[in-house]
């Protein structure tokens, strides 16, 4: 991979930082009117999710990471690692539960999610903002409870827990928010 | 996918249909106008003269951390260029005029500054600088309170060393401490892993990342460490220590202001450009043509004065509460 000066350094740059693949999240020109150039520097660690600040004087250099992000659908899980698939090239990726992470409790078989990967392979997982999955199992729904508060625990076919308005049935389909976990709504 | 593929082209000429427009809301910009006739007022009323000197020079700045812009002057084709400057401040060109007996003189004026580009730079801002015949940098550092707080009432103002800053914020002399112990004391706050022999170096770095910051109002910083006196007299503190006799002005964490009690040793000067030159070679940055007419000036005779500048950009960033140039500049470097 190409070496980057910190007079280059953008947001969104992909590079190696101790080792691991990093994410540049916010780049800052830091300058005393006399004196030495700095570029203060927001970091992710892709791997561990860590966000912390470095500060790199000018003309220090870093070198890029080989980080992708594709599109990919999720295909199965084979009780260790998640597959996906790349639906250009047809191309399938195994991801390990680190890579997964939390994302596990949201990936439905087709649907679609962003992988990140390094050196082609998978580090991060990304499920669509908004998914649609059935309750297999909560309480029975309460008739004609439509407009009043109140809450209760629906575990999804993922195996995902949400709680959700109490006339909700086993069997329906729900929207919900990856972001926040949240129900949004029945899916039509 | 037909609906999606016109609505995508419909929002990319949106965005390419507003990149005509100013950054700056026309409102900042009219504060900016108010700031800038506030400023002169200022100056009519202290009879301090109005000065214009060149933007375009032949000789360049010294400082090595100052990277003037180049530019090719030419009368026609196949005949040799002529190699200009754009003035980074207009210091030089000011003290050669006291030294022809201006007086007090200001300018406000454009000035450029290579590869500097950020929330709070861009290459080409609006420096306010002027001079005060018999002044010192403390009497000096009185004038830039007055002016700002009567831009920006109800600003309270405090006065500190950077010795005292040191000490008092991380226990440290900064003028005996060793470049060592600078090093250590960032590794402690920042995560730095360059390495970097130059003591000042880990001074700024300290300054810049931990304690501006912390400089909540407006706070004068004064006697800095000799190594940083760039133009500024060198004298001794109570304690001993060299210091020069250069103050910065910081608002709410941000670098307004640099003033000096100015050097007017023709020799000192003469070894100062030396000096930043054989720097500037050790660290393989440019050689450009030094003012050596500022030393004839000096030779000739400029009378005791302190100057200082003042960033003007981000004085009305001030008055208005904004915390990017973007803000109050109209046409940014990235649309200009």
């Amino acid at each position: 991979m190409a070496n980057y000066s910190s007079n280059q350094f953008k947001n969104g740059m992909k590079v190696m930082i101790d080792g691991d693949p990093c994410s540049m999240v916010d780049v800052e020109f830091v300058k005393p009117g006399k004196g030495q150039a700095f570029t203060r520097v927001r970091l992710r660690n892709l791997l561990t999710g860590r966000i912390w600040e470095r500060t790199f004087k000018s003309n220090e250099s870093v070198e890029g990471a080989d980080v992708m992000d594709l599109d990919m659908e999720y295909l199965y899980n084979d009780g260790e690692m998640w597959h996906f698939m790349d639906p250009n090239s047809f191309e399938q990726f195994a991801a390990d539960a680190n890579a997964v992470g939390d994302a596990s409790k949201w990936l439905k078989e087709q649907d679609k999610s962003i992988i990140t990967l390094w050196n082609n392979n998978p580090i991060s997982v990304t499920p669509p903002n908004f998914v649609e999955l059935e309750v297999v199992e909560t309480d029975p729904g309460l008739k004609g409870d439509t407009a009043q508060g109140g809450s209760k625990p629906a575990i999804l076919s993922t195996g995902a827990t949400v709680r959700v308005p109490l006339f909700i049935e086993q069997g329906e389909m729900l929207r919900i928010d990856t972001r926040t976990g949240e129900y949004v709504s029945r899916a039509n | 996918m037909h609906w999606r593929g016109v609505l995508e082209i419909t929002s990319l000429n949106n965005i390419q249909d507003n990149l005509w427009r100013p950054g700056a809301p026309i409102d900042h910009l009219r504060a900016r106008a108010r700031v800038l006739a506030q400023i002169r007022r200022f100056f009519a009323d202290r009879d301090v003269l109005e000065v214009e000197t060149p933007v375009l020079s032949h000789c360049a700045v010294s400082d090595p951390f100052i990277d003037s812009l180049e530019v090719s002057f030419g009368f026609q084709p196949g005949i040799e260029d002529e190699r200009l400057y754009l003035q980074t401040s207009p210091e030089y060109a000011m003290k050669r005029l006291l030294a022809a007996g201006s007086g007090d003189i200001y300018q406000m004026a454009k000035v450029f500054r290579n590869g500097e580009s950020g929330r709070r730079h861009n290459p080409e801002f609006t420096m306010l600088e002027w001079y005060r015949l018999g002044l010192n940098d403390r009497q000096l550092m009185d004038e830039v309170a007055a002016l700002v707080t009567a831009v920006v009432p109800a600003l309270p103002v405090r006065y500190l060393s950077y010795a005292e800053l040191f000490e008092r914020e991380l226990g440290l002399d900064p003028h005996r401490a060793t470049r060592t112990q600078l090093q250590q004391c960032c590794r402690d706050h920042v995560d730095a892993p360059f390495d970097d022999d130059d003591r000042d170096t880990w001074l700024n770095l300290l300054m810049s990342h931990v304690l501006e910051p912390r400089l909540q109002g407006a706070v004068f910083i004064h006697s800095y460490p000799a190594s940083m006196a760039a133009l500024a007299q060198v004298r001794e503190d109570e304690q001993g220590r060299q210091v020069a006799a250069r103050f910065e002005l910081f608002v709410d964490g941000v670098e307004l202001a640099n003033g000096y009690h100015e050097l007017t040793d023709a020799a000192e000067q003469a070894r100062r450009l030396d000096a930043d030159q054989q720097q500037r070679a050790a660290l393989g940055l440019p050689q450009r043509p030094l003012e050596t007419r500022l030393v004839r000036a000096l030779e000739a005779g400029m009378p005791d004065c302190a100057g200082v500048a003042l960033g003007v950009d981000r004085l009305v960033m001030l008055t208005l509460g904004v915390d990017n140039l973007e803000q109050v500049i109209s046409f940014m470097h990235a649309h200009a």
